[in-house]
């Protein structure tokens, strides 16, 4: 890398980024506050902030440009839910008509009674789902306010009672599914186990138990490879 | 302060006790990703002091009392173990640890960007393993490193050194001597990036000649400091 002032966009262009020649598996880490150049003629994406008239960067991350686009895409992150998305959730709660579902987000979600799997009476919903139970649903809405609604209405919504759960970064899941799905196809095939990647980072993994620990064991090895500052996507 | 003015802890070369110059720093090192199970994780050793500080989060704020509509609250828990120092700290919340708790949220919560997470709650955990003077300013600058180890959002991080005068010099960086028997004690938190200051307390006295010659050993130990922060966090990948 060039020595001098790390991160500076002044001098980047589509070809080149601040440290050299553009490279996909060399991409410049910066850190919460560092000065990523002047702000013409720049939009700011994920992870920066533009302060008067300079860009700054507000996570540890990897900074990279796209058009007139700069991001820092973190190193770590957390769920941030969008409607739409695939999760697994645990029950952590429960009112006469309202299940409150852990999602892995900064904020709580809730399952309304009437979004629910099976038809509940008022009052009945720890029969239904109870405190620990782990479901796979769908976020329905996200309000300004972060609070989110999910939802079991749908193709293959259901409570989880076999099988094991595993957790990943949301960050590295392109990782493990690959380009179309190939790694996670292959993954499947190989050990015959019955994956679902959620959103949120969540997997289900289903199966003969030595194939379930041999799933685990590769999933375990993409998030330690990724805990290696500078190696990874 | 100690107020033992007749203990020699400059010598006639203008050194202090422990060989350094009046503006220099007690060796550093730090490291993220000590705890495995928290989101963001550093292990400071600033000098004989040593700090280790687990961030958790954003998480639902419980109570829900505690929740504000509009951000994220930041708990700090200070906590210096009870084997930290020669004597025996009873173990549990005091009246020091309450207080250092609050500056370091106050200090930290100028940096986040909290509005982003409205209801929310970051807890950091600071857990003083080894004590020898200046553990609020250890513990502060290594909450800063595990926040962004976390993956938080931050303007800046905030980096604390204290200055302070020892036989009528002004030095930087106290150690145990110079902390209990000096006459001023001066903790400083700055954003090294804009050069704002986030953090300020003091001990003693000072004259209007000194205070600046100890804001100066400050800032200028703040940046060596975060130098150290940036190369942690990076992890040598941009060298």
């Amino acid at each position: 890398m060039n020595s001098g002032p790390v991160g500076l966009l002044d001098n980047m262009s589509n070809e080149s980024s601040a440290d050299g020649p553009r490279d996909s598996r060399r991409t410049l880490i910066v850190v919460p506050g560092e000065d990523l150049g002047s702000s013409e003629g720049i939009e700011a994406g994920h992870g920066v902030l533009v302060v008067g008239d300079r860009v700054i960067s507000t996570k540890q991350g990897r900074m990279s440009r796209k058009g007139d686009t700069i991001t820092v895409n973190p190193l770590h992150t957390r769920y941030m839910p969008r409607p739409g998305d695939l999760v697994i959730g645990h029950i952590e709660g429960c009112t006469n008509n309202i299940w409150f579902v852990d999602i892995g987000a900064p904020f709580n979600s809730i399952l309304p009674m009437s979004l629910g799997p099976a038809k509940v009476e008022f009052g009945g919903t720890r029969k239904v789902l109870d405190i620990g139970d782990s479901i796979l649903c769908r976020v329905q809405e996200v309000e300004e306010t972060h609070q989110s609604v999910v939802t079991m209405k749908g193709m293959g919504l259901r409570k989880i009672r076999s099988g094991a759960l595993d957790e990943l970064d949301p960050h590295l899941l392109g990782q493990l599914i690959g380009k179309g799905g190939s790694f996670l196809r292959e993954m499947k095939m190989q050990t015959d186990c019955r994956i679902v990647v959620a959103d949120n980072g969540r997997l289900w993994i289903d199966g003969e138990l030595e194939n379930i620990l041999e799933v685990r064991k590769r999933i375990e090895s993409i998030s330690s490879e990724a805990k290696i500052v500078g190696v990874g996507a | 302060m100690g107020g033992y003015g007749d203990v020699q802890m400059i010598d006639e070369n203008g050194l202090r006790m422990d060989g350094r110059k009046p503006g220099d720093v007690r060796p550093i090192t730090i490291e993220t990703g000590v705890v495995p199970v928290a989101d963001g994780s550093c292990r400071m050793v600033w000098g004989t002091n040593e700090a280790i500080v687990a961030v958790y989060g954003p998480m639902e704020a419980h109570p829900r009392k505690i929740q504000r509509q509009d951000r994220a609250v930041i708990d700090v828990a200070y906590n210096m173990a009870p084997f930290s120092t020669t004597d025996r700290i009873r173990p549990g919340f005091n009246r020091r640890s309450r207080e250092i708790s609050k500056v370091t949220k106050d200090a930290l919560e100028s940096v986040v960007l909290l509005e982003l997470y409205p209801r929310s709650k970051i807890r950091v955990s600071i857990e003083i393993i080894s004590a020898e003077a200046g553990t609020r300013c250890v513990g502060l600058t290594a909450a800063s490193v595990a926040l962004a180890d976390a993956g938080i959002p931050m303007t800046d991080m905030v980096v604390s050194v204290a200055s302070g005068k020892v036989n009528d010099v002004v030095v930087c960086d106290l150690n145990k001597e110079e902390d209990n028997y000096g006459e001023a004690d001066l903790p400083m938190g700055v954003l090294p990036n804009t050069g704002e200051l986030v953090f300020l307390q003091m001990d003693g006295d000072l004259s209007p000649e000194e205070f600046k010659q100890a804001w100066d050993y400050n800032v200028d130990a703040a940046m060596q400091v975060h130098k150290l922060m940036v190369e942690a966090l990076k992890g040598g990948a941009n060298s």
